[in-house]
C-alpha cells in the first residue's frame, strides 16, 4: 500500500525524521491559509501517488500568499500526466503547501529489504533527486549501502559510516546518524517494504531535512496497522482494483487485452497470460483467485472481470491444489445464474475434486467450452474473443 | 533415494485442527505420508484422523519420538511463531504452506534459522513431494509419478501445471519442491538445485521460476559453474506489466530488474534449454532426455 508524500511526512515527523513546515489543502483557500501561516513564500506539490510530479506541472513555487492560491487553483483538479501515470494522468484532489526550502545538497536515504539476503538495507546515495535506479545504473559508485542485523538492530556505526560516505560530517554527523536510525525504526515498527527519502537536502543553514518521502507498507501486515490502513486513498486506485478487493479477491490487476482470467495461484495466472500472448491473444487482467474454498469468490471473480467492457472472451485456468475443482464449479453454476453471463467461457480444470467438479459442470445449463491442457485452452479462448470481437 | 522427504519421514502437522490443515492432513495420511503428530494451542490431549494433537511442539516431539518434518497450515499473524517453535525443537525440515506472512517477520525467521542446519521451505508454497513416498503440502497427489526428474517452482500452481505435462508424457520424478513466492523465502531455488544435483537419484532437473527479483539469476551462476544434469527451466510472467505486484509478493518487476527477459537469458547463457511457453515444459523436457539419452 502507498500513501501520499504529505501522509508519509506526517508519519515520519511523528518519528522524529525532520520535515518542512506545511499542511495539506483541498481549496485554493485552504492552500493561501497555510502559505499565511508559513509566512508567505511556499512551494504548493500536488498529492498524487506518483513520482515525477514537477516534471509534469504538479509542483509549483509561490512567492506570496497570492501566489501560493493561484498555484493550488491550477494544481487541483488538473489531471497530471508524469513519467509514472501513464499518458491517462491522474486527477489531483489535493496539495501539499509548505515552506521553503533553500537547499545547499541534495542527497538519497531509503530503507528497504534486500531480497537476496533477507536483511535490510540503509542505502544512501550523493546524488539526490534522481530516481535510485538511474543512479545504479549510470553511477554506481554514488551509491552506498550499510546492511542491518535484524536481530541486533541498527547501530550508530552503521549510520556513522553512512553519514561519512554521503559526506554529512561535522555538525551534521549526529543529526545524520539520529535521522537514519528513526528512519529504520519506522520502517521495521510500521512494516515498510520501502521507506525513500529523495531527495534527503542539506539546507544553506546547515540542517537536514526530508524534502520529500515515499513509502510503501508491506499489504501482509496491514491487520496489525489499522493506523496506516485508514491512510489509504482509494481514488488513486483503479476501481475495479479496489472493487476486486472488497470482495475477497486481493490479487487483480487490470490490464488493457480481452481474454478476462480467472486462475489459482499467481504463478499459474501468469503463465496463462504468457501462454494467451503466445497464442495471438492480449490477457484483460491477472487474477488469483488463490485457495479460499467459497464459491462466491468465483461469483464476485467472474462479476469484476465481465464489468470491464473489453472483455470478449473469459478463460479459468484450474488446478486445484488446496482449491478444489467441485468449489470452483459451483461458483461458476451461481455466476452464470446471477450474472446473467453472455461471454463465452473456456475452462481448464485440473486437480484436487476434478471428477465432482466436472460432473457437476456438466449437469448445469453452464456453457463453457472444456480445454484440455494450457495451450489448448489459451487458443480456444483467443479464437473466442476473436469470433466475438 | 530422493531429497528432504520420503517413505520414512516421520511428519509433525502444524494447526492439524484447522479446516485447510485438517483437509490436507486427511490426504498426506492418504498418500502414505507418515503423519505422526499434530500440534494445536489448546487442543492437546484431541485426535484428529487418528493423529495424537499436542499443545505444544516440544510435547509433541517428547511424546511421539523424533519428527524429521513438520508442516505448518497456522494462519499468516502467528505462523512466523509456528516456524520458530519447530526449529527451537530441531525438526530438520519445516515446510511452511501459510500464505501472507508479513515480510519483517520472515526477516527475524531468516535471521534466527541462519546459523542452524535446518531447512525451510517456504511460506507461501505448496510443500514438498516424492512420489508414491511422502506428500508434505497441498499439492494434487494424483499427478504425481515416480521417477527421476527433480523440480523446483517458485509457484505452487505451476508445480501441477509442469509435473502434469510430465506424468502425462510418462516422464515421473524423484521429488517436487515448490519454494515459496515470497520475497523472503528459507530455502532458494539455487539451494534446491544444489540438492537435486547432489542427488544420484536424479537425472534432470525442471525449474519454474517467475518474475521479480533475482534468485533464477543466482540459480544461474550456480548451475553454470556446478551442474552437469540438463536443466529445463520456465520463466513465468513475460507479459506482466513493470511495478505491479502480480499475486506473489516477490513477482514485481522493479526497474529493469527482475523481468522475464533477463532471468531466460541468464538461464539460457548457464546452459538451461528454456521453454518459451509454459504449456511446453513437458515436451521440452521429453526433448532433452532424449538428447541426452536419459529415455
Amino acid at each position: 500500500m502507498k500513501v501520499h508524500e504529505y501522509q508519509a511526512k506526517q508519519l515520519f515527523a511523528a518519528y522524529g525524521v525532520p520535515v518542512p513546515n506545511g499542511r495539506v489543502a483541498t481549496t485554493p483557500h485552504e492552500a493561501r491559509e497555510i502559505a499565511l501561516e508559513l509566512g508567505g513564500a511556499s512551494v504548493v506539490k500536488a498529492q498524487i501517488h506518483a513520482g515525477g510530479r514537477g516534471k509534469g506541472g504538479g509542483i509549483k513555487l509561490a512567492a506570496n500568499a497570492d501566489e501560493a492560491e493561484a498555484a493550488a487553483k491550477q494544481v487541483i483538479g488538473m489531471t497530471l500526466v508524469t513519467p509514472q501515470t501513464g499518458p491517462e494522468g491522474r486527477l489531483v484532489r489535493s496539495v501539499l503547501v509548505e515552506e521553503q526550502t533553500p537547499v545547499e545538497r541534495e542527497l538519497y536515504l531509503a530503507a528497504l529489504i534486500d531480497n537476496s539476503t533477507g536483511f535490510p538495507v540503509l542505502m544512501g546515495s550523493s546524488a539526490g533527486g534522481m530516481e535510485i535506479e538511474e543512479v545504479a545504473a549510470t553511477n554506481p559508485e554514488a551509491i552506498h549501502r550499510v546492511q542491518i542485523d535484524p536481530a541486533a538492530g541498527f547501530q550508530p556505526y552503521q549510520g556513522r559510516q553512512l553519514a561519512f560516505a554521503l559526506g554529512l560530517t561535522g555538525d551534521l554527523l549526529r543529526p545524520a546518524v539520529t535521522l537514519m536510525a528513526d528512519l529504520y525504526r519506522f520502517f521495521v515498527e510500521k512494516d515498510c517494504s520501502l521507506a525513500e527519502i529523495n531527495p534527503l537536502v542539506v539546507t544553506k543553514d546547515n540542517r537536514i531535512l526530508a524534502l520529500d518521502a515515499k513509502l510503501n507498507f508491506d499489504d501482509n501486515a496491514a491487520f496489525r496497522h489499522p493506523d496506516i490502513l485508514a491512510l489509504r486513498d482509494k481514488d488513486e486506485e483503479d476501481p475495479l482494483e479496489v472493487r476486486a478487493q472488497e470482495e475477497g479477491i486481493s490479487n487483480y490487476v487490470k490490464l488493457d487485452g480481452n481474454i478476462g482470467c480467472v486462475v489459482n495461484g499467481a504463478g499459474l495466472a501468469m503463465a496463462t497470460m504468457d501462454a494467451i500472448k503466445l497464442a495471438g491473444g492480449e490477457p484483460a487482467n491477472f487474477l488469483d483467485i488463490a485457495t479460499a474454498n467459497d464459491p462466491q469468490r468465483v461469483v464476485n471473480a467472474l462479476g469484476i472481470i465481465t464489468s470491464d467492457p473489453n472483455v470478449k472472451a473469459i478463460l479459468i485456468n484450474i488446478f486445484g491444489g488446496m482449491a478444489r475443482v467441485d468449489v470452483i464449479a459451483e461458483g461458476i453454476i451461481k455466476a452464470n445464474e446471477e450474472l446473467k453471463l453472455n461471454v463465452p467461457i473456456v475452462a481448464r480444470l485440473a486437480g484436487t475434486n476434478l471428477e465432482e467438479g466436472v460432473r457437476m459442470l456438466e449437469a448445469s445449463s453452464v456453457h463453457c467450452e472444456r480445454a484440455e491442457d494450457l495451450g489448448e485452452a489459451a487458443r480456444k479462448a483467443v479464437a473466442a474473443a476473436g469470433a466475438a470481437q | 533415494m530422493s531429497i528432504l522427504v520420503n517413505k520414512e519421514t516421520r511428519v509433525l502437522v502444524q494447526g492439524i485442527t484447522g479446516r485447510e490443515g485438517g483437509f490436507q492432513t486427511e490426504r498426506c495420511i492418504d498418500y502414505g505420508t507418515k503423519v505422526v503428530a499434530g500440534c494445536t494451542p489448546g487442543r492437546g490431549g484431541e485426535t484428529a484422523f487418528g493423529v495424537p494433537v499436542f499443545n505444544t511442539v516440544a510435547e509433541a516431539v517428547e511424546q511421539q519420538g523424533p519428527i524429521d518434518c513438520s508442516l505448518i497450515f497456522v494462519p499468516a499473524p502467528g505462523a512466523a511463531d509456528a516456524i520458530l517453535e519447530a526449529a527451537a525443537s530441531q525438526i530438520k525440515v519445516i515446510i511452511c504452506i501459510t500464505e501472507g506472512i508479513p515480510t519483517m517477520d520472515m526477516m527475524r525467521v531468516k535471521r534466527a534459522l541462519r546459523d542452524s542446519n535446518l531447512t525451510l521451505i517456504g511460506p507461501n508454497c505448496p510443500g514438498v513431494i516424492t512420489p508414491d513416498e511422502c506428500r508434505v503440502g497441498i499439492m494434487p497427489g494424483s499427478v504425481f509419478a515416480k521417477g527421476r526428474v527433480g523440480v523446483v517452482s517458485r509457484s505452487g500452481t505451476l508445480v501441477y501445471e509442469g509435473v502434469d505435462q510430465l506424468t502425462r508424457l510418462g516422464i515421473g520424478q524423484s521429488t517436487c519442491v515448490g519454494v515459496g513466492g515470497d520475497p523472503i523465502i528459507g530455502t532458494t531455488q539455487r539451494q534446491v538445485l544444489e540438492m537435486f544435483n547432489n542427488d544420484p537419484e536424479t537425472d534432470a532437473i525442471v525449474m519454474i521460476g517467475e518474475i521479480g527479483g533475482t534468485a533464477e539469476q543466482d540459480a544461474a551462476d550456480y548451475i553454470k559453474a556446478n551442474v552437469k544434469k540438463p536443466v529445463i527451466a520456465f520463466i513465468a510472467g513475460s507479459t506482466a506489466p513493470a511495478g505491479r505486484r502480480m499475486g506473489h509478493a516477490g513477482a514485481i518487476i522493479a526497474g529493469n530488474t527482475g523481468t522475464a527477459a533477463s532471468k531466460k537469458k541468464a538461464l539460457a547463457a548457464a546452459g538451461a534449454t528454456i521453454c518459451e511457453s509454459p504449456a511446453e515444459i513437458g515436451v521440452t523436457t521429453q526433448r532433452v532426455l532424449k538428447e541426452r539419452g536419459l529415455i
